[in-house]
């Protein structure tokens, strides 16, 4: 499953598509990145002097690339036939170590604990332009499928 | 390993994701982990891969899903172990 057929089935679009590019994905893992454009709303707002990517984005930008990007290639594997799977993030455990301004283009690493029972946990890093790590964390979301699909 | 002492580890087990405590003062078969306890259903997978753990054994997605009560991971539990 390539970059795009994994991008196109994102539920997802402008303003709050935080995914640009998957660079490689497997069974255990996915590494995908996205560039925070300073044209981007919420940095007239966070904050009013100076603008920084709020953590609550991180936090979705991590999600999109480390769970639901994921989660599609995963079902995909499965031979799953549903083309639009659903996914709702249940947990997310999240430390933030550096500030990422606007402009900068992050690279997200999502590696597997566990995929059982429909649910997807990962331990998720996201790294700036630097390769400085920037947020790191647990992040785990439900893979509501209509179809019930075995997932051992 | 006895009914008792499975009910016990089960306890430790789930004590981590329990939201409701009052429930864990009257730990018994009958007690519902959503309801009894309050345990969101993402993280009952996580009850039940402690489970796997502690006990060494596998759960299949069909036990998963009859797994409501207490008294029916004992019954599960005490069938995988023999």
């Amino acid at each position: 499953m390539h970059s795009d057929q994994i991008i196109s089935r994102l539920p997802y679009s402008s303003p709050f598509l935080f995914v640009d590019a998957i660079s490689e994905v497997n069974e255990n893992s996915i590494t995908g990145s996205y560039y925070f454009s300073p044209e981007l709303d919420f940095y007239k707002g966070h904050f009013k002097t100076e603008p920084v990517t709020p953590g609550v984005i991180l936090t979705e930008c991590m999600a999109q690339i480390g769970l639901v990007c994921f989660g599609i290639y995963l079902l995909n594997s499965e031979n799953s036939e549903q083309d639009q799977p659903k996914i709702a993030m249940t947990s997310s455990d999240v430390e933030y170590l550096l500030p990422v301004p606007p402009g900068e283009e992050v690279r997200v690493v999502s590696e597997k604990i566990y995929y059982r029972f429909n649910k997807l946990k990962c331990r998720v890093k996201m790294f700036n332009a630097e390769e400085k790590l920037v947020c790191r964390g647990e992040l785990a979301g439900m893979i509501l499928a209509s179809k019930s699909g075995s997932n051992e | 390993m006895s009914e008792q002492e499975i009910i016990l580890r089960l306890k430790k087990i789930v004590e981590p994701y329990v939201q409701r405590l009052e429930g864990l003062n009257n730990f018994r078969e009958e007690t519902d982990f959503l309801r009894d306890l309050e345990i969101n259903s993402a993280n009952l997978v996580d009850v039940v891969l402690d489970v796997e753990d502690e006990f060494d054994i596998m759960i299949d997605n069909d036990s998963m899903d009859g797994m409501l009560t207490v008294g029916d991971a004992k019954d599960i539990i005490q069938n995988k172990i023999g």
